[in-house]
């Protein structure tokens, strides 16, 4: 069993349908913890000593965002910016984080095909992530492919509900420590996996 | 027709108070002087619609006296009373003690016998329950400390009205031949004639038995009561309590009014207490207004125009007398700063148990009708004047006192700070501790004696001074100050100081606390543009919990919040200018508010607080989405 935090940062819950959905389907799940970060910190002020006690009591770390401009929403880069101290996350001392797991959850507004080397964003989500997968490297965590929903503006209704629960397999894969370490490394986003389970 | 009558008396007496009290208080004389007033006009003197009665009456309102300390022994728990013992014992002893002495000492110079002259004293020495405590609850000075001290003198007094009942006929029959005092002391005090030790035995069961009831049984009653929903049941409960109690206490011996304080003081911390109270409140005060009502109306004017001058020269000699002796005690018992005066015009009166203690006295023969009469005529009078003392207080002593105050009394400031903070109350403290917590060297001015005491009880700095005196901004450095901070609620004063400063220091920031947009708008004349409306923030704060409470995301709320308030600093400037443009034409100026008040709503209504949150409304991303989709296909 592996303890599951899951950082979900969204400035504008309530207008997106997508991941309302995804984060009621962990509402409830054993071993996981959502830490909703605009909820518990709406004026930017965060609690840095709770923040890394949280950290320390999980050892898989999501961070659970929309896609906006290439990168995560601002409460979230402040997270990283006060979170992830030297001496805690990093440096000689800092050993606090190391060995646990660290995955990306992205919703992006347009479709796979725009985020290609011949598609108008000209770079693949992996090559976007590299910020994330160094950050957590220096932090000495493996850094595994993300788990990401494309197209969040054209999905219809009734299709949402699927990545949700698909979202919730792979936490929950993930948790019971279903998924083999050597196959999560070999593909592009870790969505593959779970739908080859299904 | 005996019906008619008694409704015509209760026309004349309602009309009067519903008349001249308003009057009254519009004019700033407080309710008191209303009623008395009303009492005279209405009496045999000036329109004659009552006459004699107004002593039955009187005596029927005394009952309004004794709900009157029911209601404020409900209020006072009796851990409070405790801590008030050395002003009860201390402070109300003496007073009674070296008036009496004082006042007997100056009869005997009129060429009273001594017995007479102690009776004079004691009756006299007595201050105005009725008149005190409804003058300090009217001006909410009630918890202040001229207002506590001169409760605890009168609660004394009440108390000190009993032996002095046992004593007026033994000064009666001491040193003469007449001999009927004892047997008229047993009309009014039955147990008197039983040996000492049953009588103690008698009055300590009665209080016991009260304390027990009300302690114990009162809380199973008022339940049962309670729950049968009817609240009349519930008046009649209230007031039956307050009846039985009094008829028990006069029974005894004691004062009833005494009685149902102590009644009030165990019920105090009854769970019914509240409901208790609303119940009795408006019996209180209208037997109250009765009382004052029919206290003007037995004014015996025939006596007075006979000796008008002597009359008024007791009069005055009598409030000089209790004045000087309340002055002094109130200094001794360390009343300062203006309250030593307070207290001592607030007691300067005398009592309506002083009526009670004469009629008393004239049955034991002590005085002739004559003395009596005058004695009557005196105390009536020395308790109309009262609430003009306090007047005078207010509008004469007080300001020269304040003035003179100024020179003498206010600290002297030991520190020169960059921040000045002018003004310590709920805003001052907040801003100050905030400050003070980022390490920023303040000099705090408070106005406020109390609260310059208090907080400095917690460890606060803070110097005792009047900052719209140049003077004391001058001495707490305000030439090498950085910024002065107006944090005071006195919105005239503030605006005051503004002016002065910015004339003669236009290089200091000044900041300031706002009473409302126009507030805001009079310091921006001033080019004092950084202020804060005072109830803007906390207002907004708390609506923006309200929205987490209605199920808006904490984020989502927290954003409307700092909109809305973002919203406001902007329309503030336009207001402001059109404000301005209209500012030289008097006559449009309420047109104006009305005008500019629409506006504002009007703003209000067309703004949504997603407006700037349209990053993240990606309605028309997606619309674009969807429609380069399936133009594609």
């Amino acid at each position: 069993m592996k303890r599951i935090l899951v950082i979900f940062a969204h400035p504008a819950i309530q207008k997106s349908r997508i991941n309302q959905q995804m984060i009621r389907a962990l509402r409830g799940l054993e071993w996981v913890t959502v830490n909703d970060l605009y909820d518990n910190y709406p004026d930017f002020y965060i609690d840095v000593i709770k923040e890394q006690q949280l950290l320390m009591l999980h050892d898989t770390i999501v961070w659970h965002h929309p896609f906006y401009w290439y990168s995560c929403p601002s409460l979230l880069k402040e997270w990283f910016d006060l979170v992830l101290e030297h001496d805690f996350a990093y440096g000689k001392k800092g050993t606090s984080l190391e060995g646990k797991d660290a995955i990306s959850v992205l919703t992006t507004g347009a479709r796979k095909e725009v985020y290609s080397e011949k598609g108008r964003n000209r770079y693949t989500i992996n090559q976007f992530l590299i910020p994330f997968q160094q950050s957590a490297a220096l932090c000495r965590m493996n850094y595994l492919p993300p788990f990401v929903v494309h197209g969040s503006y054209t999905i219809p209704s009734e299709e949402i509900n699927n990545y949700a629960e698909q979202y919730k397999k792979l936490i929950l894969s993930l948790r019971d420590e279903k998924l083999d370490k050597k196959k999560m490394n070999s593909v592009e986003y870790l969505n593959e996996l779970i739908e080859n389970n299904a | 027709m005996h019906n008619q009558d008694f409704f015509f008396q209760a026309l004349i007496y309602l009309g009067a108070a519903v008349i001249s009290v308003p009057i009254a208080k519009k004019m700033g004389l407080g309710s008191v002087l209303g009623y008395l007033l009303a009492g005279v006009i209405i009496g045999p003197f000036i329109l004659g619609l009552v006459g004699n009665e107004a002593d039955e009456v009187m005596h029927f309102a005394e009952f309004g006296v004794v709900l009157m300390l029911f209601v404020i022994g409900l209020e006072l728990q009796p851990s409070l009373l405790w801590k008030m013992r050395k002003s009860i014992f201390g402070l109300g002893g003496l007073q009674v003690l070296i008036t009496s002495v004082v006042i007997a000492a100056v009869a005997v110079l009129f060429g009273f016998r001594l017995n007479n002259a102690i009776a004079i004293g004691l009756i006299l020495a007595l201050s105005s329950t009725a008149i005190v405590i409804q003058t300090l609850t009217e001006k909410g000075l009630l918890r202040n400390v001229a207002g506590k001290s001169a409760f605890s003198v009168l609660l004394f007094q009440d108390m000190a009205v009993i032996p002095v009942l046992a004593l007026l006929p033994i000064l009666a029959t001491w040193g003469s031949s007449i001999n009927l005092a004892q047997s008229d002391l047993d009309k009014v005090t039955g147990v008197s004639s039983m040996p000492g030790w049953a009588q103690l035995l008698l009055i300590t069961g009665v209080i016991a038995a009260i304390i027990f009831i009300g302690r114990f049984i009162a809380r199973h009653v008022f339940r049962l009561v309670a729950e049968t929903g009817l609240h009349e049941i519930f008046t009649a409960l209230g007031l039956l309590l307050v009846i039985g109690i009094a008829l028990a206490m006069d029974a005894i011996g004691l004062s009833p009014a005494l009685g149902t304080f102590i009644a009030g003081v165990v019920l105090a911390e009854n769970e019914y207490r509240h409901e208790l109270e609303s119940t009795i409140e408006p019996f209180k005060g209208l037997l109250l207004g009765l009382f004052f009502i029919s206290v003007g109306a037995s004014i015996n004017f025939n006596l007075f125009v006979e000796q008008p001058f002597k009359i008024l020269a007791y009069v005055l000699l009598l409030i000089l007398l209790k004045f000087i002796v309340l002055f002094i005690l109130g200094r001794i018992f360390k009343l300062r700063k203006g309250y030593d005066f307070l207290f001592a015009f607030l007691l300067a009166q005398s009592s309506e148990f002083s009526f009670v203690l004469i009629s008393f006295s004239i049955q034991n023969q002590l005085f002739e009708t004559q003395t009596a009469g005058i004695l009557l005529l005196v105390v009536t009078l020395s308790m109309t004047i009262s609430p003009l003392l306090l007047i005078f207080n207010d509008k004469a002593v007080r300001p020269i006192l304040s003035r003179r105050e100024n020179k003498q009394d206010f600290d002297e400031f030991d520190e020169i700070n960059p921040v000045i903070i002018a003004g310590f109350g709920r805003f001052g403290l907040a801003l100050g501790r905030f400050l003070l917590a980022n390490k920023i060297q303040v000099t705090i001015i408070d106005s406020n004696p109390a609260n310059v005491e208090i907080l400095r009880k917690y460890g606060f700095k803070l110097f005792y001074g009047d900052v719209t005196r140049p003077q004391v901004l001058e001495k707490a450095g305000i030439e090498k100050a950085k910024m002065l901070i107006l944090s005071m609620a006195e919105h005239e004063d503030a605006l005051k100081i503004a002016k002065h400063v910015r004339k003669n220091y236009p290089r200091l920031r000044i900041l300031a606390r706002a009473k409302d947009i126009f507030h805001v708008f009079e310091f921006y004349k001033l080019h004092v543009r950084i202020t804060q409306r005072e109830m803007f923030n906390s207002a907004t704060e708390l609506g923006v919990k309200a929205l987490v409470q209605l199920g808006f995301t904490r984020y989502e709320a927290y954003r409307a919040g700092r909109i809305f308030k973002h919203h406001e600093e902007q329309v503030l400037e336009e207001l402001y200018s059109t404000w301005k443009e209209d500012e030289k034409e008097f006559i449009r100026e309420t047109q104006r508010f009305s005008k500019q008040l629409s506006e504002t709503l009007l703003t209000e209504r067309n703004y949504t607080i997603h407006e700037s949150d349209d990053a993240w409304d990606v309605d028309s991303a997606r619309k674009e989405s969807i429609e380069s989709s399936s133009s594609k296909e």
